[in-house]
């Protein structure tokens, strides 16, 4: 990075810690963006005329005569519809050897939408996944992560929703992939010939870790320009949450701050919730629906990122392999998706409530058979009709490698009850049982 | 002249100021950034340098700007018109604001000050009034809006003059009082008070003794709330404070709902925003909307205005009692305002408490909670503000300095269990784990014998016992397994399932059930007494589950049903047919007995 002429190149620092340096400067505005020694920075503290910068890919070799510039603006994002189809880093700027975009410059991270002005979600997102239409639908505007271990399948799962779900745009936040995931979604865009709905920004494992703090504003500065300008509904992707929040933890630290429970910030439900929050319904039509990853450490989900996200987030999705069908399915009693009952029975089928209610409570009956059998209990007849049900449940609907219309899923659930159960069973109300029962 | 300063240093919104002259902890001030002001409140004063935090972004901030002192805390600003509003923690009417995006440093009146008031006069010339005394009143929507002599007034004055009956605006005078100096005062519509001081301009503030129905089962039948009373609801996400909270604000027998969106989910306030304008209150008849005011400060906004949303509205709701209202103020969530509190500890750099919060945590959340309570006026009338907030458990673990700091200060303590929410036992509140202190008061005691019955609270203590009795007897169940323990041990367990069914659980979204007045639960407790006071002849366990399940589902159905209707009646009468097959004649007090000295023995084995 060049200075322009008429910028100011100061070329003393003060002092330099792993993540920050203090620079002498004057006329500094916070949260503004700086160059020290060509690398991005932002001012975190002004102290009279001391300046620290918060140096994004560390200040590994900077020595104390580096050249600092700043930039007078805080971090922003060129936007307008040639975002479309291409790959930026964190700081916006294209990684996929196209050129530059030229458009309107916006901040990134800016103001909250007006508590009054949103509208109540109210749109379904169809992912033609069972375990999360049937049981978990998501809906326009809403903000749920999946809570997944590392070894689990969470990026194919990402990769499927972005794919089928019908949005007009998908923006891919990408914290701390590795190299071979970013890969991937990029070979799997690209052979479904989709690429022109999806814009990606990527901080890869191979990036400096703090420079992902900017990732997720990145990522929502476009949904909210495509929004609110042409009332897209926008889908965002932001993997993987837990590293996000390591970053901000990394940063804290270098500032000297007091961490609190699972040595993270204080501040971190404020910051996480400035990006989930984000999620909103337009009252234009225009929405952004956020859906992450918060990879857990074998299951624990007291543990601070989980915890408070899950505080902030509507719902969580657990994946979970079920072994007796030897497949990945979406855990229909860990998940949930608090905006589903604006849009099921409303904008699916009638019956898809008790459809629902009634799967995962037979499923739920299975689950005690289980543990009846593995105690050496005797079965009763209502309970082996429960586990075979179990299987085939599992199979065919909240295995992940499903791909159908929610009235198919719930015709799947009708072919199951009458083939395993008594209409008394099944317990759903007369009325739908009149109509739906299959004989 | 107002002190003026000069900015200094930024970190995030904590940023400090340079001033000129005198400045007070708590003042607040204004920042001028390139001509927007950014509001902010002085934290800690260390020489010239006065250290604000500011409730807007900093971003742009440099050092140089300048800073003026209003000479003031922060404030609330009062008169009629305050009813159906939406504001945020600094008291802004969001509706007032047009943009789709807050805009930083946009302040909007919180009250109309074109609209005329039909004003009509209480006092007269030549009464003699202090702080908070009734001067006419105006009618806010369904509410009579009493007009009072602002609370800061000190001493006692005399009315000079009062406004005849007719219309004026919030600006206009409506009184004129000499104070005790003998200087006159113009009164008009609206008062002004710093939020963190609490208004103690009533006469008495005794202990509450009045229950407040909440129309929520486990809630006035086993643990009630008073009028004036504090409780907090604590539990892990996915539980449903939330929905809790908005059940309770649907039907509390209140004459004024508080609700403050303290740092949660934007979507969760849309659904305020959305439905209450819809749904009826079903006391008046009137919209929902039409009792509430919402003080909105959700997780994405800046989170020092957090930190103020809750006196706001605690500030807001003692200006209604005084009216001799009985308001009910819900906050959601505590624990976002004790972060907030936190993330300014931290920036400071205080020595950190447990967990990182400040040192005097328990201090500012047991003075918040004193701040609610039952008072009797001057005039003899009497208002109370009864406070319930909910409080988000870091892991879902009650030993965290929130959770404990919200114990010693509040009277009733509703925990809600995962356990219970993961088996969909709604609402979660666990019987056992919560409590209401206020069962314990004599006033409460005599309160209850007088207006529901003579013995009320013992038949409710053991209904509690009923449920603890239960709890062990599953417990040893699960251990020894369905044919390894008495038959007594099923009964007993099933009958605490009958309290756990028909009293504990409740459907919130069925239009029946949703809301249970205090003399349907009367009837209830008492028909489930009388079956747990039974003894009943039962040849093998699995009878005793299967015929409890059906007196479940009868008592069920009768929750669904209109009181006392047809339908109701009749299964009724269906549940006694069923009761009577298998009831033992005589009494059922040795069977009791009996049943205790079972499982007293069996505690005894397993300590031994």
């Amino acid at each position: 990075m060049k200075a322009k002429a008429f910028q100011k190149i100061y070329t003393r620092i003060e002092n330099i810690t792993k993540a920050t340096c203090v620079v002498e400067a004057e006329g500094i505005t916070n949260e503004e963006m700086a160059y020290v020694d060509g690398r991005p920075a932002q001012v975190v503290k002004i102290n009279d005329k001391w300046i620290t910068l918060q140096i994004f890919p560390g200040t590994q070799g900077v020595a104390t005569n580096a050249e600092v510039v700043f930039t007078g603006k805080p971090p922003t994002l060129k936007v307008g519809d040639d975002l479309r189809g291409r790959f930026f880093n964190a700081y916006g700027q294209p990684i996929d050897g196209g050129p530059a975009i030229d458009g309107e410059e916006r901040e990134i991270g800016g103001p909250s939408v007006n508590p009054v002005r949103r509208k109540q979600p109210s749109e379904l997102i169809a992912t033609g996944i069972a375990g999360i239409d049937l049981n978990n639908t998501l809906v326009t505007g809403q903000k749920i992560p999946f809570f997944a271990d590392p070894d689990q399948p969470f990026n194919q799962v990402m990769a499927d929703v972005a794919l089928r779900a019908k949005a007009d745009i998908i923006i891919l936040g990408g914290m701390g992939m590795s190299n071979d995931d970013y890969l991937y979604y990029k070979s799997v865009f690209d052979n479904a010939g989709a690429l022109d709905r999806i814009i990606s920004f990527m901080n890869t494992t191979e990036n400096p870790p703090v420079e992902r703090l900017l990732v997720p504003d990145m990522c929502l500065t476009a949904a909210e320009y495509f929004a609110t300008e042409k009332n897209y509904k926008v889908l965002a992707l932001l993997t993987d949450m837990t590293l996000f929040a390591d970053a901000l933890s990394i940063v804290s630290n270098r500032m000297d701050q007091i961490p609190s429970k699972d040595s993270m910030p204080g501040s971190l439900y404020s910051d996480l919730a400035k990006i989930y929050e984000k999620a909103v319904q337009f009252p234009d039509g225009g929405s952004i629906t956020i859906v992450a990853v918060t990879t857990l450490s074998g299951g624990d989900i007291t543990h601070a990122i989980p915890d408070n996200t899950g505080y902030i987030t509507e719902g969580q999705l657990f994946l979970r392999r079920d072994t007796d069908i030897g497949k990945v399915i979406v855990d229909p009693f860990r998940s949930l998706s608090r905006l589903k009952q604006l849009v099921i029975g409303k904008k699916t089928r009638d019956d898809h409530p008790q459809v629902m209610n009634a799967c995962v409570r037979l499923f739920a009956d299975a689950a005690n058979a289980k543990t009846k059998l593995e105690n050496g209990f005797d079965l009763t007849d209502y309970d082996k009709r429960c586990l075979d049900y179990a299987k085939e449940y599992s199979r065919e609907l909240l295995a992940i490698d499903i791909n159908v219309d929610v009235d198919k899923m719930l015709d799947t659930g009708w072919d199951l009850f009458a083939k395993y159960f008594s209409k008394e069973e099944v317990g759903i109300k007369q009325v739908f049982v009149d109509k739906y029962w299959k004989n | 002249m107002s002190t003026k300063g000069k900015v200094v240093g930024i970190v995030s919104n904590l940023v400090t100021i340079e001033v000129d002259g005198p400045v007070g902890q708590n003042e607040i001030c204004y920042i001028d950034l390139a001509g927007v002001k950014l509001m902010a409140e002085v934290i800690k004063i260390t020489g010239n340098k006065a250290f604000v935090q500011v409730f807007e972004s900093t971003r742009g901030l440099n050092v140089g700007c300048e800073a003026e002192f209003t000479g003031r805390m922060l404030e609330v600003t009062m008169g009629p018109g305050m009813l159906s509003r939406n504001y945020d923690g600094l008291q802004n009417d969001l509706n007032k604001m047009t943009d789709v995006f807050l805009k930083r440093g946009e302040y909007t009146p919180p009250l109309d000050n074109e609209r005329k008031w039909a004003f009509k006069p209480i006092a007269s010339e030549g009464d003699e009034v202090r702080g908070g005394d009734w001067i006419g009143e105006v009618q806010e929507g369904w509410i009579a809006h009493k007009i009072m002599v602002p609370f800061a007034f000190e001493g006692t004055g005399t009315i000079q003059s009062v406004a005849p009956e007719g219309e004026y605006t919030v600006e206009d005078t409506v009184a004129v009082v000499v104070d005790g100096e003998g200087n006159e005062q113009k009164l008009t519509m609206t008062m002004r008070w710093p939020v963190k001081v609490e208004v103690r301009t009533y006469k008495d503030k005794p202990r509450p003794f009045k229950v407040m129905e909440t129309g929520v089962r486990t809630i006035d039948t086993l643990n009630p709330m008073m009028e004036g009373g504090t409780g907090f609801i604590p539990g892990p996400f996915g539980c449903g404070k939330t929905v809790l909270q908005h059940l309770i604000s649907k039907y509390a027998e209140a004459d004024l709902i508080i609700v403050v969106a303290c740092g949660e989910r934007a979507n969760e306030v849309v659904e305020i925003f959305t439905e209450f304008p819809e749904l009826d209150d079903p006391r008046t008849g009137r919209k929902l909307m039409e009792r509430t005011i919402i003080i909105c400060n959700t997780s994405n906004m800046p989170v020092a205005a957090r930190e103020a949303s809750v006196y706001t509205g605690m500030t807001i709701a003692e200006y209604y009692r005084m009216m001799g209202l009985k308001v009910l103020l819900l906050a959601d969530s505590t624990s976002r305002w004790a972060q907030a509190l936190r993330e300014m500890s931290n920036r400071m750099e205080e020595l950190p408490g447990q967990d990182a919060f400040p040192m005097d945590l328990p201090a500012i959340v047991s003075n918040f909670y004193s701040r609610a309570g039952f008072v009797y006026l001057h005039n003899g009338q009497s208002g109370s503000i009864t406070f319930i907030g909910t409080v988000s458990p870091a892991g879902g673990n009650l030993k965290e300095p929130v959770t404990e700091s919200t114990k010693k200060a509040a009277r009733a303590f509703y925990a809600l269990a995962q356990q219970r929410a993961d088996s969909k036992r709604y609402p979660a509140i666990d019987p056992i784990d919560s409590y209401s202190k206020y069962l314990e008061y004599q006033e409460v005691v005599d309160y209850m014998d007088e207006h529901l019955e003579k013995g009320w609270v013992d038949k409710v203590l053991k209904m509690k016992d009923i449920l603890l009795r239960g709890k062990e007897a599953r417990d040893q169940i699960n251990i020894l397994g369905d044919d390894g323990v008495p038959i007594d041990y099923h009964v007993i367990f099933n009958k605490s399932e009958i309290v756990d069914f028909i009293i504990l659980q409740q459907d919130g979204f069925d239009k029946v059930d949703a809301s249970t007045p205090i003399k349907r639960q009367q009837y209830i407790a008492n028909k489930i007494l009388d079956i747990c006071d039974s003894s009943f002849d039962f040849e093998n366990f699995e009878n005793v589950t299967t015929y409890f399940k059906k007196v479940i589902n009868i008592m069920k159905q009768m929750n669904y049903q209109e009181f006392q209707n047809e339908k109701f009646n009749s299964l009724e009468k269906e549940l006694d047919d069923l009761l009577a097959e298998r009831r033992v004649n005589g009494d059922g007090g040795p069977g009791e007995d009996r049943k205790e000295t079972v499982l007293d023995e069996r505690r005894s084995g397993d300590e031994g």
